[in-house]
């Protein structure tokens, strides 16, 4: 839109025209306050915290409503202002508790910042304050009525933002307050709750301690914390975090998740799992000490020097005697890039075996080749929230990728973005979509062969012909399309949807996975046939000459898959299996039996089935308590930090290394540390002590990391940068903790398509499952609890509240 | 049923069909009914507005803004559906106008929207009626369903090729709703708040299309003044304030009832001629005088003529023409603690100022009734009031302050002697009745 | 149009609704009738009712529970047979409303928004109900009566009492 001139204070300011006068004053560092506005949703005209005075008009205006116009003249801070400000104020105040010092806002109220401001805290009423009790809504949402300012910021967030629809209004007046779904009479304790998703998104917005979260709430104060920006080591969304951290006894524990950064790759948003579900670190199963297995059978715990030599030693007699064919290896998928490459590397260099695979929740092999020799075709997470249409084949993005949904609902909400959805099941987002196509059972195949032109296809992709018709000629005429794919889209069928794709002007694409570095563990090579970067094992590519250059032994050909290893196992051809933060007995149904005669080591932070059947158990460190990064679903690379500590564990990086070390590798062969450092370690400027200290300190806030060690992950990042074909990182945008894009895709002079394995097995996670790992969470277990208490779920009943 | 009242000074115009039994379409139509309409569709839209200007015709809802220029604000062309919507949510205290309307001439309303709607170019038109007046919708239903049933309503009217048809609503209690935007929130099922304006009604309106929005006896006016011409409605009234009103006189006079005055008449005249004088003799001490919302008058305020632009000179407001005439006894604690109570009771708690506002000052007030008060509690009674004005999201928090301030600026010596007096009052409104009708 | 089985209404109200919910341009639009209709019948809008009419206009019941709670003349709890509404607000305070309330209070036994034991009468103060040039004034069931004293209250009740007394539902 054409750009109007107005001036606001004195100040000439430009903006589009329809901005709002409140987000244009925002950007030219005019900041107007406001309860009921918040960006993105509704407008409220409510609170009357952001009256302006206008030229021209009689009133008072409010600065959430107007948009700006030309030649417009506003003061924001005149007394008349500051008066209407605080007589609000006060009017608020008058029935608030005051109980800041016990709230759990107090610190980062919005209310107690504008009291602050505009000197409003005498009270001169001498009538009681109404008291109500505190309800608890679910595990996660408590509600504290007298705090409420009634800013509905909770009620649109809920509807708008997430399509729930769970919080509402009621009463009217100073009587009015808001309501919950599930009213006391129709709950089995008598008590109100609210059935919903549970994200705590109503708890984010609000902006005083009405809504507070069941695992923060009274733990701490907010200036007692130290707050750590990770990424969620849940979903493959990879959802920037703020960790709240506190200290305790025994390292460092985490108190809260929340999304302060609202500039990260997830925006405004944060689902129950990144915002509640870190308290597995604090479960008490938490393994923390090395354990190796007993002639009699039982666990004994042992010093890290002792397993780690067992291990160390073992795996080195085994390779020698047996050959590395003989070992097979399983990493996670919440491991971090440097670790899921280091893991790979040691298997295939150190150990002499390409028998590595890892749980797969997405078919990227076959993305990663469907994509060679593109450009600018794969989307990053950012895209969901701008595409002007999407199409979405397969998934469920509200359940198995809820910032992916977030976006679209949010794209389709204020930038009118077209969805088009393709499924075989009613899935939620279908609200939001312009065209909807339920596909037959088993139909996707036969939906992209229809879309790729056979008309034959139709009547096995959807019993709804001429719907099915419309819906493909109007994907067609798209462009610029994003195309979402689920993981039921494999092998051929996923080329053929790309393929197809890849006709129409400007298509992205993206696969989505389950787990916060699927896509990390698959483009780190965590595969049998595939070298990092999706470099077929035996080509000639550069990383593959460098790897043989380091080999043992024939490393030339590709390498048991993850069935494969357990086939070999029961047949009793595997000497050793490493598993590194994955539980395939569980996921695979593995029979225990089979393991007997394989030397079994296990890093874990619980005595999983897997690792009920190790040999050696050592006690891991999970993804909020170690520095890395991950790469998203999309493709989106981010940095992870150490946020939690737990003293007896280590990070899986520093216990492969110390495994390989054991085993006598050449370390700097393996983990490029203290290689071309030319920084001055402080020598030069006399003995003072402490100077090469804070000359270490200096280097790193500079972003020169010294690398002095092999335990240092961004040693193997420069390797990683250097080998791994689309890892071209931009190192000050990753550890200044902003996301970049990356489009790894298979080198395109390499590609052979073989007909591979499907081994593709979705996570199937519910909103309140994360793997094995959300086994551990209390808090995820309470959710669980919590749902099955009231099966006939009112969310089924939203599908008809769109209005 | 309530009873009907007369006056020599009254200039019957909308009222000259009460208690002839017009509810009957018959004698309606024997009335010269349903004429009106016909002509409309004769001469056409620019007609229709043209008259409806020259009438002076101010809105009788409160506002008094001009009808003929509020229909002509209505776009030509839309996209979306238009509509007309009878306001007779009538909750206003000391209103009771449009009752006698509904009761009297149902089918001057249906009438009156026929018009509206052909001005505006709508096919569809909806009369509200406040919940409790369910005994007139029944009187309503049964007129729109003559009019059906005579081919007055629906497709083809009177012949002409024209479709027009007419759904009658109820609420379920709520004076909020009685304002145009929330109105239509309430007409569309949802709770009564109000929308943010701009966009306005006109424009963006029920259902999202244009529409014209009219108090129900603005609607009723709407047939006699195209059968007499605007200028001769005009004519009866004063400057830029044509035409007659129905005044509402109630409380302590002699003879309460609604009365057809022409606009300008004098608000002493209303008083002392029209309505009889002061109950039982007694001495006159101040007036509402146009429902709760107006500040009100004192005895020696009443040289006022009844129109907009006199009663806004004065300081106050003709607002839905409800005159509340307070004798020499009332107390005025008391007096402005019920109007308050009223406007707490009615906020719909949308926004700060008038939620909390209305709150705070019936809990002062209530406590300065019942002898607990301070001097220092008028100060912030006046604070309160002072401090909503002008700054709530709709004109109720205006509508609560407004009263509020006439009251504790005019009697402050008697705020102050009530409380210097430690007097309280015969417990007559204690809280718990005032915490509420409602909830 | 969905309509729907098992309905708690009786079938006149039912078909009612089932035509109701056409009429408009939206469905929703039929929602603060349907509570007051559905009212009328049942004595209060019950849970059951909150469903039911959520399921007829395809809304939430919280959305359904929302409005309910927002207008005045709704109730989620059972009046008696007879409801009496005194309006207290200031036409009628002027010329007695208050007193005509406490006398309903000796009468009936009640208070605000209570109902008699025996179920027959239910008492609350009301605002303005568009009676004041007639005031003092009240409803029951709808039915208004006006220029009220405590004698004429008396012998209202008494006809309501006898069955006498206009429902205008
Ligand atoms: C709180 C409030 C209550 C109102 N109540 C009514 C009402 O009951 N009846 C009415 O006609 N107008 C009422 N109005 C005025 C309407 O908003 C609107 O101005 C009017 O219906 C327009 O019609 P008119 O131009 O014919 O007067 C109210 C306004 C406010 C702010
Ligand atoms: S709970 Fe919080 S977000 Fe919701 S209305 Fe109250 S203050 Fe606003
Ligand atoms: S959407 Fe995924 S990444 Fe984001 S917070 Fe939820 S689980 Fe974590
Ligand atoms: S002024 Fe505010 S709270 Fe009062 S009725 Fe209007 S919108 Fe509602
Ligand atoms: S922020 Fe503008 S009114 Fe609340
Ligand atoms: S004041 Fe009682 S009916 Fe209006």
């Amino acid at each position: 839109m054409a750009d109007v001139n107005f001036i606001v204070d004195g100040k000439q300011l430009t903006a589009p025209a329809g901005t709002l006068l409140i987000e244009a004053c925002k950007s030219a560092g005019i900041e107007i306050p406001a309860f009921c506005y918040y960006p993105g949703l509704s407008l409220q005209a409510a609170c009357r915290m952001c009256v302006v005075r206008i030229e021209k008009m009689p009133k008072l205006q409010t600065a959430c409503t107007t948009p700006v116009a030309e030649g417009m003249v506003v003061q924001t801070e005149t007394p008349e202002i500051a008066q209407a400000r605080k007589a609000t104020l006060q009017l608020l105040l008058g029935n608030h508790p005051l109980d800041c010092p016990v709230c759990d806002a107090g610190g980062e109220c919005e209310l107690q910042d504008m009291t602050f401001k505009y000197g409003a805290a005498d009270s001169f009423y001498a009538e009681p304050k109404n008291h109500r009790e505190e309800q608890k809504w679910s595990p996660v949402v408590y509600f504290d009525r007298p705090r409420c300012i009634l800013c509905y910021r909770c009620v649109r967030m809920c509807g708008e933002g997430m399509d729930v629809f769970a919080l509402g209004i009621q009463n009217r007046g100073s009587s009015s307050v808001i309501a919950p779904n599930v009213p006391a009479q129709m709950s089995p304790d008598d008590l109100p709750h609210v059935d919903c998703e549970q994200c705590g998104m109503c708890i984010d917005a609000c902006p005083v301690g009405a809504l507070t979260s069941g695992t923060y709430r009274y733990k701490t104060r907010p200036w007692e914390m130290n707050h750590v920006a990770t990424v969620c080591t849940h979903c493959g969304d990879g959802c920037k975090t703020t960790l709240g951290v506190r200290s305790t006894s025994d390292g460092s524990e985490i108190v809260r998740g929340d999304n302060r950064d609202k500039s990260g790759i997830n925006g405004d948003f944060l689902c129950n799992k990144g915002r509640y579900a870190f308290d597995f670190a604090n479960h008490e199963g938490r393994i923390t000490q090395p354990l190796v297995r007993q002639t009699n059978g039982e666990f004994k715990s042992v010093s890290w020097e002792v397993a780690l030599d067992l291990v160390g030693k073992k795996f080195r007699e085994l390779r020698d005697t047996r050959g590395g064919k003989s070992i097979g290896v399983i990493g996670g998928n919440r491991l971090t890039n440097e670790e899921a490459y280091l893991l790979q590397k040691f298997a295939r260099t150190v150990l002499g075996t390409n028998n590595i695979d890892h749980h797969r929740t997405a078919d990227y092999v076959s993305f990663a080749q469907a994509l060679a020799g593109q450009t600018n075709r794969t989307a990053s997470l950012r895209d969901t929230l701008t595409a002007p249409s999407v199409l979405i084949v397969g998934g469920d993005p509200t359940i198995q990728a809820p910032g992916t949904a977030w976006n679209l609902r949010t794209n389709v909400r204020l930038n009118r973005a077209k969805l088009y959805i393709a499924n075989s099941e009613p899935i939620k987002l279908r609200r939001q979509a312009k065209a909807f196509v339920q596909l037959s059972p088993f139909g996707y195949s036969a939906l992209t062969s229809y879309l790729a032109g056979d008309d034959a296809s139709a009547s096995s992709a959807a019993s709804d012909a001429t719907g099915l018709s419309a819906f493909r000629d109007v994907v067609k005429s798209e462009e610029n399309l994003l195309i979402l794919i689920g993981s039921e889209l494999r092998g051929a069928d996923l080329r053929k949807l790309i393929a197809f794709g890849l006709t129409l002007p400007g298509a992205k694409f993206a696969l989505l996975s389950d787990y916060a570095n699927s896509r990390g563990a698959a483009d780190m090579g965590l595969l049998p046939d595939m070298l990092p970067g999706y470099n077929p094992v035996g080509s000639s590519s550069p990383l593959a000459t460098e790897y043989t250059a380091n080999t043992t032994s024939g490393s030339l050909a590709p390498g048991l898959d993850m069935l494969e290893i357990f086939d070999a196992a029961g047949k009793g051809d595997l000497s050793a299996l490493y598993v590194v933060n994955s539980n395939p007995v569980a996921r695979y149904g593995v029979d225990a039996a089979a393991l007997k005669n394989t030397f079994v080591v296990v890093q874990e932070m619980f005595l999983t089935e897997t690792a009920a059947l190790a040999d050696v158990i050592l006690p891991a460190a999970n993804l909020y308590e170690k520095a890395g990064s991950v790469t998203n679903s999309y493709g989106d690379l981010q940095q992870v930090k150490k946020a939690g500590d737990r003293a007896g564990v280590r990070t899986d990086f520093e216990m492969i290394v110390r495994i390989a070390d054991k085993m006598g590798t050449n370390m700097r062969a393996l983990v490029p540390f203290g290689k071309g450092l030319r920084a001055d370690m402080g020598q030069t400027r006399g003995a003072q002590s402490g100077e090469a200290d804070r000359h270490s300190i200096w280097l790193t806030a500079q972003n020169l990391e010294p690398r002095l060690s092999p335990f240092d992950p961004l040693a193997i990042l420069d390797e990683i940068q250097r080998l791994v074909p689309g890892y071209n990182i931009l190192r000050l945008q990753l550890l200044s903790g902003n996301d970049q894009h990356l489009s790894p895709a298979a080198p395109a002079e390499l590609v052979q398509i073989t007909t591979r394995r499907d081994l593709v097995l979705p996570a199937n996670d519910s909103l309140f499952t994360s793997g094995t790992l959300g086994r551990y969470s209390t808090m995820l277990s309470d959710l669980q609890h919590n749902e099955s208490l009231r099966p006939s779920s009112l969310l089924t009943q939203i599908q008809t509240a769109a209005d | 049923m309530p009873a009907l009242v007369s006056h020599p000074d009254e200039v019957k115009v909308i009222s000259r069909r009460f208690g002839m039994g017009a509810a009957d379409i018959e004698k309606y139509i024997e009335l010269d009914g349903y004429k009106a309409v016909q002509q409309a569709i004769a001469n056409g839209p620019a007609w229709i507005i043209d008259t409806m200007k020259a009438s002076g015709l101010r809105g009788r809802g409160g506002a008094g803004f001009p009808t003929g220029m509020k229909w002509s604000f209505v776009p030509k062309v839309s996209e979306k559906p238009k509509y007309v919507l009878v306001n007779g949510d009538e909750s206003e205290p000391g209103t009771c106008k449009d009752h006698v309307i509904f009761l009297h001439d149902p089918h001057a309303v249906i009438e009156g929207t026929m018009i509206a709607g052909l001005a505006i170019g709508s096919k569809l038109g909806f009369i509200y009626l406040r919940g409790e007046y369910r005994y007139l919708l029944k009187i309503v239903e049964k007129a729109v369903a003559d009019a059906y049933a005579k081919g007055f309503l629906g497709k083809n009217i009177f012949g002409t090729g024209v479709d027009f048809d007419i759904i009658t609503q109820t609420g379920a209690g709520a004076y909020e709703v009685g304002e145009e935007s929330a109105l239509m929130e309430s007409l569309e099922g949802k709770r009564g708040v109000p929308r943010i304006k701009p966009p306005f009604p006109a424009v963006v309106g029920l259902y999202g299309g244009p529409t014209v929005i009219n108090n129900a006896e603005t609607i009723a006016n709407a047939p006699h003044i195209l059968l007499m011409g605007g200028e001769a409605y005009a004519k009866l009234g004063t400057e830029r304030n044509g035409g007659t009103r129905l005044f509402g006189i109630s409380g302590h006079v002699e003879r309460p009832g609604v009365y057809e005055l022409p606009m300008g008449y004098s608000l002493r005249k209303a008083i002392y001629e029209v309505a009889g004088g002061i109950k039982d003799g007694k001495k006159l001490k101040a007036v509402v005088p146009g429902g709760a919302s107006c500040p009100v008058l004192t005895a020696d305020e009443i040289d006022v003529g009844l129109d907009f632009d006199q009663m806004g000179k004065a300081g106050t407001m003709l607002g839905s023409g409800g005159i509340v005439v307070l004798d020499e006894t009332v107390s005025i604690v008391e007096f402005a603690l019920r109007t308050i109570a009223f406007y707490q009771h009615e906020s719909c708690g949308w926004c700060i100022p008038c939620r909390e506002g209305t709150d705070w000052i019936k809990k002062t007030l209530t406590r300065v009734y019942n002898g607990g008060g301070s001097r220092k509690d008028v100060d912030n009674v006046q604070y309160l009031a002072e401090n909503m004005m002008g700054r709530t999201f709709c004109p109720l928090g205006d509508a609560a302050a407004m009263p509020t301030l006439g009251f504790v600026k005019k009697f402050r010596k008697e705020f102050e002697e009530y409380i210097d007096g430690n007097r309280a009052g015969t417990p007559l409104i204690t809280v718990e009745q005032l915490v509420g009708a409602g909830h | 149009m969905s309509t729907v089985a098992n309905s708690i209404f009786s079938p006149e109200l039912a078909a009612r609704f089932d035509h109701l919910v056409t009429i408009y341009p939206l469905r929703r639009s039929a929602l603060v009738p349907m509570l007051l209709y559905a009212q009328d019948e049942l004595g209060y809008v019950s849970d059951a009712a909150v469903a039911e009419i959520a399921e007829r206009i395809e809304i939430l019941e919280l959305d359904v529970r929302n409005v309910l709670s927002y207008y005045s003349m709704l109730r989620t709890k059972p009046a008696g047979k007879y409801n009496v509404q005194v309006c207290t607000n200031i036409s009628c305070m002027l010329r007695g409303g208050y007193e005509i309330l406490d006398h309903c209070k000796k009468t009936l036994g009640v208070g605000h928004k209570e109902t008699a034991p025996d179920g027959v009468f239910s008492l609350e103060e009301v605002e303005c109900i568009g009676a004041c040039c007639w005031a003092p004034a009240m409803q029951i069931n709808y039915d208004f009566h006006d220029d009220l004293t405590p004698e004429k209250v008396d012998v209202l009740f008494q006809m309501y009492r006898d069955g006498q007394g206009k429902d205008v539902k």
